[in-house]
């Protein structure tokens, strides 16, 4: 018994040296650059698959297998060299998170590069030489690459500690964490810091791939695996901490080995649990600090938006008048991909609502866009409510969940704030997808389908449009409204807003409740033209894509999210009808809008 | 010939009416999760593609070519609704087929119910799918959950083993095809017990802690429902840590080649598996079905490659049978259709109770040879013998 346990946390041990390394290099990261870099994971992936290249051509052997994983962490360092060179340099003076549009272009491109140069087929490489068995502890077997990864976590700590404590690199890459405007003032060259630093974090995630090799197979789903559990470690730790890092790792891992003794079934949700639990007690994560003054942005402050000039409204007319006639004369499918891009634009301008306006990221939106479609299912499936009665309630079901859930997150502010957003959302994916009974679990609900009336396609397009646009344009009233003011006013200064006598938390709370409410409307527009309802409603890659809607679209203005959502919701329809290498080109074309674009496809009309 | 109205409206369209009707190629759509499940579907595409052009050489069917179109869901059962739709309005599909995950082979049954289409699902395993939300419009071919799990069951009441513990991914496939393992080895044998059950993440299994937290339950044998890399770190950790050292593993799908030859030489020994023993099985049609896989692909087909080319068979043998592409014509004929698959062993039938295909599958036992892991002690097993019968289908069948 005794012997189980011990084992156990070696086991858990041995999860966390490993999460420790992929989180080390995307905390020192974020900590200096503060790019929320969603391509770490790829690079953890490539890292895997230089790994397990370099493992089974070099000859065996102990230099050969250790030179190659040393060497793979390297030219994945490069390559991160290379990312930050050419795409991330450009683009550091973008508002916040744009940076994360960029890295999530490199996801794509990776993903379908690995497909490209490794084959679909998951890779199984050779054990480390001489560490094929285990040990004996307690009369229970341990495997001796695993005790080996424990103590390479172990001297990996040591030597970036020395290296932050005793080099003159670390020591700018501590003060840069704290305050970048002051290293800059002083006249550290901040480029090559910020180099330095993407080869440092990038090696360090090659490192813990091919680490892996020796112990998984290699495969194409490892950076998204890997990605929000690095991300939940570096937030629970606290941004740009190290020991942080460290401490929430051995926390995550010990959880998770001795979790699944009690709760088998936990290991779905059980680390956004902890985020969500930490973030709740201790808002700037175990060993985090908030960050001082404020130096959340290198970007300028926004301009005050304006309403839209007469040139602009006559456009907005114009279009919207085509729309109307539009399911006049289109095909079908045009009218249900037009459908899709009207709740797309629904839901990505209650995700800018927060973003733009209230300046607090989500990175959880498809919470409340799932939890609307699953309150209008729900209601026709156990109560047989019509569809019109559905639509009605899903917003409020959607707005409790944003009260409830938002009162939380409105506390705090950035990535912590947008972290904690995804941990309710995977909370709220994770209970789709086990409360099997009352949900259907991952098989979802079937047999949503509208009445007989609105089942002609020109019906359900008009039927989307005018609330998706009425939708959106009551949001662009709120914003323009004292509301509006008020919220844009708390973005910009709290301390000011309180002064004057806003209470920026309930504004704050209730902007982030509307935004929910309407989401909800989207997702249960949106399960009565599918027909059925899935857990991925709700799941991360939805988040993303409101995310990238925004981002693209361009977060200062109130157009952008209309424009994003009609890019990227056409992009993706159009891409994935024409090429089986759609995410390549989807990625490429956000790196190439990132470079030339970079406040965004509406501020490419600002400027001009 | 009938005249719709499509082939009416075709004919009022088209110059040389009569002409192109005959000639056209017949379109199918297929949907599949292809970038997100790669390992599994880029063989099935290459068994499809071999599939198609054989039967168009052939002289098609009735002289007209089949042509498939091909769509990609990224593993979204709502982006599979909206290719399905595109399908069906832009590219003027006679059915729809496809689907690997079980979420999305639902969706597309469901809206092909509502539209009143024919989905003929390949891949999906979920017993739903057939039976507590069948619909008149979707058939299935692959053999399901409960067929693999009945065919375990048979081997795993033989074993002397009385403690078991479970390991399987925590989605509806892991959880049915643990709930239906318990349900009937309960029933062979009623001195059983279950001793641990783990239900890791799909594709994030933590190994380590899931291998040990088996062994800590001291269990006499294990049924395990885990596939692809997360098979893979539970074979590895596994081994190291002697889990199955003394005990009898039971596994679904382990003796797949998409899922066994990653496994290289660490692929265990002595499991009971269902699986595809592709090298060694030697009969007429299923050599001549490897031969020119092998020609064009050079390589050997995987389970992926046969899923596919059977369904390709079953659309063809479907097609043969109606006078024309009218969807409710080609529902009552898919009806006990029956058509020769590749495996070349008993005929598959679609079942008219409950729409599920008889296609068989292999169980055997896992051997290592020449450093790479395969089936020994094979056989094949026919479907029919591994569903239940059709009344008690039939009565599982809310939607008849």
């Amino acid at each position: 018994m005794l012997g189980n346990l011990v084992v156990q946390a070696l086991s858990g041990l041995a999860s966390a040296a490993s999460l420790f390394l992929v989180s080390a290099g995307l905390t020192v990261i974020f900590g200096v650059t503060r790019i929320v870099n969603f391509a770490h994971g790829s690079f953890y992936m490539l890292g895997a698959y230089l790994g397990w290249t370099l493992a089974t051509n070099l000859p065996r052997g102990h230099v050969p297998f250790w030179g190659g994983v040393v060497l793979a962490a390297v030219i994945v360092g490069l390559v991160g060299v290379v990312v930050e060179l050419l795409l991330l340099r450009r683009i550091y003076k973008a508002p916040e998170l744009f940076q994360l549009l960029a890295t999530f272009g490199v996801v794509l491109v990776v993903q379908d590069a690995a497909l490209w140069i490794w084959g679909p087929q998951d890779l199984l490489g050779p054990r480390a030489p001489g560490l094929r068995g285990a040990v004996y502890i307690l009369d229970s077997r341990f495997p001796l690459y695993d005790l080996v990864l424990i103590g390479i976590g172990i001297a990996v700590f040591l030597l970036l500690w020395l290296l932050f404590q005793r080099t003159r690199f670390g020591i700018l890459v501590r003060a840069a964490t704290a305050d970048r405007e002051m290293v800059g003032a002083l006249g550290v060259n901040q480029r090559l810091l910020f180099t330095g630093v993407f080869f440092l974090g990038s090696a360090l995630a090659g490192l813990a791939g091919a680490l892996q090799v020796p112990r998984e197979s290699v495969n194409l789903q490892m950076d998204l695996a890997i990605i929000a559990e690095a991300f939940v470690v570096v937030v629970v730790g606290g941004l740009g901490s190290l020991p942080g890092a460290a401490l929430a790792a051995l926390l995550l891992g010990q959880m998770q080995a001795f979790g699944i003794l009690v709760f088998p079934q936990i290991t779905l949700v059980l680390v956004f649990l902890v985020m969500a639990a930490v973030l709740v007690v201790r808002p700037y994560g175990l060993l985090g600090r908030a960050p001082a003054g404020h130096a959340a942005s290198l970007a300028p402050v926004e301009p005050p938006i304006a309403p839209l000039s007469p040139r602009g409204r006559l456009v907005a007319g114009v279009a919207l008048v085509l729309a109307l006639l539009a399911p006049l004369v289109l095909a079908d499918y045009a009218l249900v991909v037009m459908t899709e891009i009207c709740l797309a634009i629904l839901f990505a301008a209650t995700l800018h609502f927060i973003m733009g306006p209230g300046g607090m990221a989500s990175f959880g939106h498809a919470a409340y866009f799932g939890i609307g479609a699953y309150a209008a299912a729900l209601l026709v499936k156990h109560l047989a409510a019509p569809m019109e009665l559905s639509l009605l309630a899903a917003p409020f079901a959607a707005g409790i969940a944003g009260l409830a859930f938002g009162w939380f997150c409105v506390r705090l502010s950035g990535v912590y704030a947008a972290m904690l957003t995804m941990a309710f959302a995977q909370i709220a994916w994770s209970t789709a997808f086990q409360w099997v009974d009352f949900t259907g679990g991952d098989n979802g609900i079937l047999g949503v389908w509208p009445p007989a009336w609105a089942v002609p396609k020109p019906v359900q397009a008009w039927g989307t449009l005018i609330l998706c646009l009425g939708g959106a344009f009551l949001l662009r009233r709120a914003i323009f409204a004292p509301f509006g003011a008020a919220l844009r006013a708390q973005r910009d200064s709290v301390l000011r807003a309180e002064a004057i006598g806003i209470d920026t938390m309930r504004i704050r709370w209730f902007a982030f409740a509307i935004a929910a409410a309407f989401a909800g409307l989207a997702g249960a527009l949106f399960a009565f033209t599918k027909g059925s309802v899935f857990p991925t409603y709700m799941a991360i890659p939805r988040s993303i894509d409101g995310l990238m809607m925004v981002l693209l679209g361009g977060v200062q203005t109130v157009t952008g999210p209309i424009l994003g959502a009609i890019a990227y919701t056409g992009l993706h329809e159009q891409l994935m009808r024409v090429t089986e290498l759609w995410r390549a080109v989807l990625g490429a074309i956000i790196i190439a809008l990132v470079l030339f674009f970079p406040r965004g496809l509406a501020g490419l009309g600002a400027r001009s | 010939m009938i005249v719709t109205r499509r082939t009416a409206i075709a004919a009022t369209l088209a110059v040389p009416a009569v002409a192109s009707a005959q000639n056209d190629p017949i379109r199918i759509g297929e949907i599949n999760s292809y970038t997100s499940q790669p390992a599994f579907l880029v063989p099935y595409r290459n068994g499809w593609t071999l599939a198609q052009e054989a039967i168009n050489a052939a002289g098609g069917i009735n002289g007209r070519p089949l042509a498939t179109i091909h769509r990609d869901d990224a593993g979204k059962p709502e982006d599979a609704v909206r290719h399905a739709g595109e399908l069906l309005n832009n590219e003027r599909v006679a059915l729809i087929t496809g689907g690997f995950l079980s979420n999305v082979g639902l969706a597309l049954g469901d809206f092909a119910n509502q539209n009143k289409k024919l989905f003929v699902a390949s891949e999906p395993l979920t017993d739903a799918l057939v039976w507590s939300r069948g619909n008149r419009y979707t058939y299935r071919l692959r053999c399901s959950t409960y067929m693999q799990a009945a065919m375990l069951v048979e081997e795993a009441a033989k074993l002397p083993a009385k403690r078991w513990a479970l390991v399987a991914p925590n989605y509806e496939y892991g959880q049915s095809a643990v709930r239906w393992f318990k349900e009937m080895l309960s029933r062979a044998r009623p001195d059983v017990t279950y001793v641990a059950e783990q239900f890791p993440a799909l594709g994030r299994i933590d190994a380590g802690a899931t291998v040990q937290a088996l062994a800590a339950s001291n269990p006499e044998a294990i049924f395990n429902v885990t596939f692809g890399a997360d098979l893979t770190n539970f074979v590895r950790q596994g081994n190291t840590r002697g889990l199955f050292e003394r005990r009898a593993v039971v596994s679904m799908l382990t003796g797949e080649p998409e899922y066994l030859e990653p496994l290289g030489d660490e692929a265990p020994e002595g499991w009971i598996v269902t699986g595809y023993p592709v090298e060694q099985i030697n009969n007429p049609v299923h050599n001549a079905f490897r031969d020119a896989y092998r020609a064009r692909f050079r390589e050997l087909p995987k389970l992926g490659s046969v899923v596919a080319y059977d369904t390709v068979l079953a659309i063809a043998a479907l097609l043969r049978k109606v006078p024309n592409l009218e969807t409710e014509a080609m529902v009552d004929a898919m009806a006990g259709l029956k058509f020769q698959g590749v495996f070349g062993y008993a005929e598959t039938e679609f079942r008219a109770a409950d729409h599920q295909s008889t296609m068989g599958g292999f169980i055997g036992r896992t051997v290592l040879r020449g450093g790479k892991g395969a089936m020994a002690d094979w056989r094949f097993a026919d479907g029919r013998a591994y569903l239940p019968s059709e009344d008690a289908a039939r009565a599982m069948r809310p939607a008849g």
